[in-house]
């Protein structure tokens, strides 16, 4: 079995969903799948936050860590919106690049330094995505049964990412067809709303409201689930 | 305020604009401290997205390959200029693509924190010079008169590099203009710099047009009575 820190559990019991929006749980604290202690001694006791700041003063080490509790979900995202594992690395790379060469400028309170990450390597991903060519010619079905879940389940992930997954899915599934369709083919399909118009046969209006409606709809689903449900691993409490 | 940009947000927030609407709504969003909240509040539900993602692990050398390559570029500690000047030397394609994320990332943060001044026009001039920089459908014009090139996208947006240009003197500038015949078109003012600079056009191009460079007075004119020093070729 994984081994999870207390500060995994406990950061999941006490997430906060509150609607007055205070950053979400810290999933980072939950990465740390593969401890290799020794090269992060100086770093591990840091928030990701934090971590950014020492990437500012050039230090390879805390870029090191972040990769270490972000990589892996990025490269999972990049897999899915590219379906090609060396552009995958790619987009990872370009985006860790990316926190690398602008970490001075990144803001703590306008966004976790997580959320920051993964916002830069899917945006490099789904730049890489609109430049394929094969995706202007294959039918849409194709490119919704891969959205919608082409990636076949890992068998060495951590119990708290399986959970989160399976309650993201679950949620997604509760949206209207409709808006569910639109969030998967924008998000994981790297299509743009005009594309989407084009290719779905509907007005551009029509396609911005799913967008809007589902993702508003989405994330009360999350917190409403984030209520409900508190993962709790057997070997707590 | 208007429900069309405020949708937008959600369309943002999942990299799902095209390149002409994220600038729209990057703009807005520098106005928009409600947007600013609500994006920030959508990007919890992307993360979200992202992490149902999850997958197979990458490849254990990526980790390697990624500080490697971070060890060969210093990180960019003053925003605007050593970002500039860090790009310059290489106008490869593979430097330009990371100019482009670089100064999307920039703009991304500048936005975000609020301090909007002159220097997210400039990165904005600058993103749009790099992403015609790394487009290879681009084509490039030789000069008639100066060191350096034309960059023309498929658009008609253009990018003139120049080598070894001094910076203007003080109180002067360098101009723009756009020749359509006989007509010239103010398209910009740029400082200059020492060894390789680049610099996008503020207006497009269309087949048979020159590209020139006068020197003015700071601020620039309409109207110039100087000869050019820089032309290029006609596009």
């Amino acid at each position: 079995m994984e081994a999870l820190s207390p500060t995994a559990v406990l950061a999941f019991r006490t997430h906060d969903s509150s609607r007055n929006r205070k950053p979400r749980e810290r999933v980072s604290d939950l990465r740390r799948e593969q401890p290799s202690w020794s090269m992060r001694k100086h770093h591990a006791h840091l928030s990701d936050e934090a971590l950014v700041a020492q990437v500012a003063r050039g230090d390879e080490g805390a870029l090191g860590e972040l990769y270490d509790r972000v990589g892996r979900i990025a490269y999972g995202l990049a897999v899915r919106v590219l379906r090609d594992d060396r552009l995958a690395e790619d987009a990872v790379q370009e985006g860790f690049l990316a926190v690398w060469g602008s970490a001075a400028s990144f803001r703590a309170e306008r966004a976790k330094a997580s959320t920051w990450i993964l916002t830069l390597v899917h945006r490099r991903a789904v730049d890489l995505v609109r430049r394929e060519e094969r995706r202007r010619t294959e039918p849409l079905d194709d490119e919704t049964s891969a959205a919608a879940g082409g990636v076949s389940e890992p068998t060495d992930e951590a119990a708290w990412l399986r959970f989160e997954r399976e309650r993201v899915q679950a949620a997604l599934r509760q949206l209207p067809d409709v808006q569910q369709e639109a969030l998967e083919l924008a998000y994981y399909g790297g299509f743009s709303q005009s594309e989407l118009a084009q290719r779905l046969g509907v007005p551009l209006g029509t396609i911005k409201s799913r967008m809007f409606s589902g993702l508003a709809r989405l994330r009360e689903l999350l917190d409403e689930s984030s209520q409900e449900e508190s993962w709790k691993p057997e070997f707590t409490s | 305020m208007e429900t069309g940009i405020h949708e937008l947000t959600a369309g943002y927030a999942l990299d799902a604009l095209d390149a002409d609407e994220r600038w729209a709504y990057e703009t807005h969003l520098a106005d928009c401290e409600r947007c600013r909240e609500e994006l920030t509040s959508f990007w919890e539900t992307t993360e979200a997205l992202a992490i149902a993602a999850a997958g197979p692990a990458p490849n254990l050398d990526l980790r390697d390959r990624i500080l490697t390559a971070a060890r060969a570029e210093r990180p960019v500690v003053v925003p605007l200029e050593s970002r500039r000047g860090r790009f310059v030397p290489v106008l490869g394609a593979a430097a330009a693509i990371a100019a482009v994320v670089a100064l999307a990332v920039g703009l991304w943060a500048t936005q975000l924190s609020g301090d909007l001044d002159d220097a997210r026009l400039a990165l904005e001039r600058e993103r749009q010079a790099a992403a015609v920089l790394a487009d290879p459908g681009a084509r490039t014009v030789a000069l008639e008169a100066g060191e350096g090139r034309l960059v023309v996208d498929d658009d008609g947006r253009a990018v003139l590099v120049l080598d070894g240009l001094d910076p203007a003197p003080t109180g002067k500038t360098y101009e723009l203009w756009i020749f359509e015949g006989e007509n010239a078109s103010p398209a910009g003012l740029f400082p200059g710099q020492a060894g390789r600079d680049w610099v996008g056009l503020d207006a497009t191009v269309d087949t048979g047009d020159v590209v020139a460079v006068t020197i003015e007075e700071a601020g620039g004119v309409e109207v110039s009575a100087n000869d050019p020093i820089i032309a290029s070729a006609p596009v």
